[in-house]
């Protein structure tokens, strides 16, 4: 059984979390005890209808304030998969935690209010959606009932889109649109009555046909080690095994390999998870792998295939960043860089760019990443890492980067 | 379009994938972890879990369990079994302990529980073995102050979880870095669901307290559930205890899990039951009903 995960984006109140709780409504995935809750806690909120967007507020703050802060994670399944949706928050303020949420998402789900158009949070979450390479972005012009359901109004929202879609997505990402009202249930699981002349798919039908071709397991074989196996019991006196999860490409028994950075190699002895033994693993396997030789290998090096004569080892490059901090980036700066397990310190030295987010047109020259903006930088770290370039093997090229000082995930970047 | 057989027995194993990753973060990241056991399903399914991340090798933190006094005998034997089983260690703390120094008073009235009380011990118990990070098997699909979570949770010195400053968390990468006297709460099956663990446990054939599987049992009827009939338990006057065949869902205290009438005796019967369910697993648990934001509350106080 297949896992397709899902993030909602677009502006405050557009109906993000209404319309997450209207698909797992729909799909009777709420069970009575919830939908009574729900029903008291419209009650309370003096509502005469039930408000579905209750199911992912949970928080205090933001029943209170009727607006999503963080994200919440809510699952359903059907016969063929089970999704994992993270419902964001669309204030600016919390973009922060609109990318945690999107950032393992593989479908994004952009929401615009019908009313208004694209507006600035669009174009933000386009551009977030194309840095992280989500492969398929289902644009939901929602509140169709204010707008009488009228074709024209969704016709025009879409024309004045085209040109910003052109700009942001990249090759192989899927854009599609879809005319919906979460408050009444139209176009989520069912065709929506009162759109006939909409004649594609509902959601749930776009997601449940949306197959992503795994790239991941054709990509060049790495593997973190994030743990040293060393029983030391009599039973495995010399055992000593690296434990890790794959992150990209396929590993076989009796494949010569590299360790990274220090370049030593071995032979893969054999593979294995919990009591069985392998004959080879792929991408997203979390396994144990033993070697024919003794080798000084600890955490945070990465095992590649010794066939591969060039596998990167980066010490200054470039990068896309987002800033996730209300401290901004300053260049000059020196911050702990995490590439997937591994932790080195890194020095910013310069700002190349900020992206205008609605425009989509670079300035140069700035001092300083505030909170929520892209840019680009220019880094050096203090040991080399082993990461690709995220446009070509996506698993294997983000960082994230924290303060030294407040210990805090301050940015995420994606090497160029 | 929710049939059935159609979803039984299938579990998607790219989260165990996930969850051992987690686990081995755990171990290399924090110099004194400790797995939270509570004789629960959850639980188990992390012991199994944080076996099989480290074979051949130990599980390279103990398993702590805060005992209220008010568990089923039948979790404390399982608990017992499991440790000598798995060979971990496993260290005990009581709630009666911290009643008896006075950090913790004992709740009086027909609803009592030392569900609350369990957080004084908890917390004394971190700091008395340093521990800085605990492993939970909370799922953010119980509760929706749970669904909110971060896999690594950080607590302040009190252990106080603040919704409004969570880190981000991107990818598979995981910030465990935290400043002296702060520890993590880490959450390695925040992406399962109740169906999950138990198509899990069904696939990896693992043991499980026999009070999952229907049983006979003295109970009494209140609210309209079925509650376990124990010392612990205040009864009034016109609740008499009878005897039924039931098995409980979810084992958190005899004082505040409900049962449900039952007759599975096998876990095919028990994922059927669920899939049917018109509750939801924590709908049996009386101390999330005391108010719309019980739980956020309880872990703003330091509740796992
Ligand atoms: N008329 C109408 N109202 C809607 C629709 N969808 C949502 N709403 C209303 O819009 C308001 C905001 O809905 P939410 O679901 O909370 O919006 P959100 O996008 O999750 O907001 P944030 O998470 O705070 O960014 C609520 O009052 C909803 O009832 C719709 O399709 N039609
Ligand atoms: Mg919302």
């Amino acid at each position: 059984m297949d896992i397709l995960r899902i993030a909602t984006a677009g502006s405050v109140d557009d109906g993000k979390s209404t319309l997450i709780g209207r698909l797992l409504y729909e799909t009777n995935s709420i069970t009575k005890d919830k939908i009574e809750a729900l029903e008291s806690a419209s009650k309370r909120k003096g509502l005469d209808f039930l408000d579905l967007s209750l199911l992912t507020d949970g928080l205090i703050a933001e029943r209170e304030q009727g607006i999503t802060i963080d994200v919440a994670h809510i699952y359903f399944s059907t016969p063929s998969r089970k999704y994992i949706i993270a419902d964001t928050p669309g204030h600016v303020e919390y973009t922060r935690n609109m990318v945690t949420g999107a950032s393992n998402a593989k479908v994004s789900l952009i929401l615009v209010d019908a009313r208004q158009g694209m507006v600035e949070q669009t174009a933000r979450h386009l551009s977030i959606a194309a840095m992280l390479r989500i492969p398929k972005v289902i644009i939901c012009v929602n509140k169709m009932d204010l707008v009488q359901y009228q074709e024209s109004t969704f016709e025009e929202i879409k024309a004045s889109l085209t040109e910003l879609v052109k700009q942001t997505t990249f090759e192989g990402q899927e854009i599609s649109f879809l005319p919906i009202s979460s408050l009444y249930g139209q176009n989520i699981t069912t065709k929506a009555e009162q759109m006939p002349w909409f004649t594609g798919n509902t959601l749930l039908g776009e997601l449940e046909a949306f197959e992503y071709a795994e790239t991941l397991a054709h990509a060049p074989a790495r593997f973190p080690v994030q743990f040293v196996v060393r029983p030391m019991t009599e039973a495995y006196h010399d055992f000593r095994g690296y434990a890790g999860k794959i992150s990209s490409g396929t590993f076989q028994v009796g494949d010569a390999i590299r360790v990274l950075p220090t370049g030593q190699e071995s032979t893969i002895a054999t593979i294995e998870k919990f009591e069985s033994k392998l004959s080879h693993a792929k991408a997203g396997d979390s396994v144990v792998i033993t070697l024919s030789t003794d080798i000084d290998i600890s955490r945070g090096n990465t095992i590649v295939l010794a066939s591969e004569a060039n596998a990167p080892q980066l010490k200054d490059f470039s990068a896309q960043v987002c800033w996730l901090d209300h401290q901004a980036l300053t260049p000059g700066k020196t911050y702990l860089l995490q590439h997937g397990i591994n932790i080195t310190k890194a020095k910013i030295s310069q700002i190349t760019e900020r992206l205008d987010v609605v425009a989509q047109t670079a300035t140069e020259g700035v001092d300083s990443l505030k909170l929520n903006e892209i840019g680009r930088i220019a880094l050096r770290t203090a040991q080399p890492i082993s990461a690709d370039v995220y446009a070509n093997n996506p698993s294997n090229g983000a960082f994230i980067l924290i303060d030294e000082f407040s210990n805090s995930t301050v940015g995420v970047g994606f090497v160029q | 379009m929710n049939k059935l057989n159609d979803k039984i027995g299938h579990f998607p194993r790219q989260l165990e994938d996930e969850s051992i990753y987690i686990m081995r973060e755990v171990a290399a990241q924090f110099e004194r972890p400790a797995l939270l056991f509570s004789g629960g399903k959850d639980s188990i399914t992390l012991v199994r879990l944080a076996q099989k991340a480290f074979y051949p090798g130990k599980i390279p933190f103990p398993l702590v369990h805060i005992d209220t006094g008010h568990n089923f005998p039948e979790t404390i034997e399982f608990r017992d079994w499991l440790a000598k089983e798995t060979g971990a260690e496993l260290i005990v703390r009581y709630v009666q302990d911290s009643i008896d120094q006075g950090k913790a008073k004992e709740e009086s009235g027909k609803y009592a529980s030392r569900n609350v009380l369990q957080t004084v011990t908890l917390l004394d118990t971190i700091e008395e073995f340093k521990f800085d990070a605990c492993i939970g098997g909370a799922r953010r699909d119980e509760e929706k102050a749970r669904a909110k979570e971060r896999i690594f949770s950080v607590r302040d010195d009190f252990g106080q979880w603040d919704a409004k400053r969570q880190r981000p968390e991107l990818f598979d990468m995981l910030n465990g870095r935290i400043a002296v006297g702060e520890n993590v709460r880490v959450f390695p099956i925040s992406n399962w669901t109740e169906l999950d663990v138990w198509n899990y446990i069904k696939e990896e054939n693992m043991e499980i307290p026999s009070i999952y599987f229907s049983h006979k049992r003295q109970v009494i009827e209140r609210d309209g559930m079925l509650w376990a009939d124990s010392e612990h338990l205040n009864k009034e006057a016109d609740e008499i205890p009878f005897e039924a065949t039931v098995r409980f869902r979810t084992v958190g205290d005899m004082t505040c899990t409900a049962a449900v009438a039952s007759e599975a005796t096998e876990i095919d019967v028990i994922i059927e039951e669920i899939l049917s369910a018109e509750i939801s697993e924590r709908g049996a648990r009386i101390d999330d009903k005391r108010s719309e934001a019980a739980m956020e509350k309880r872990k703003q106080q330091g509740y796992f």
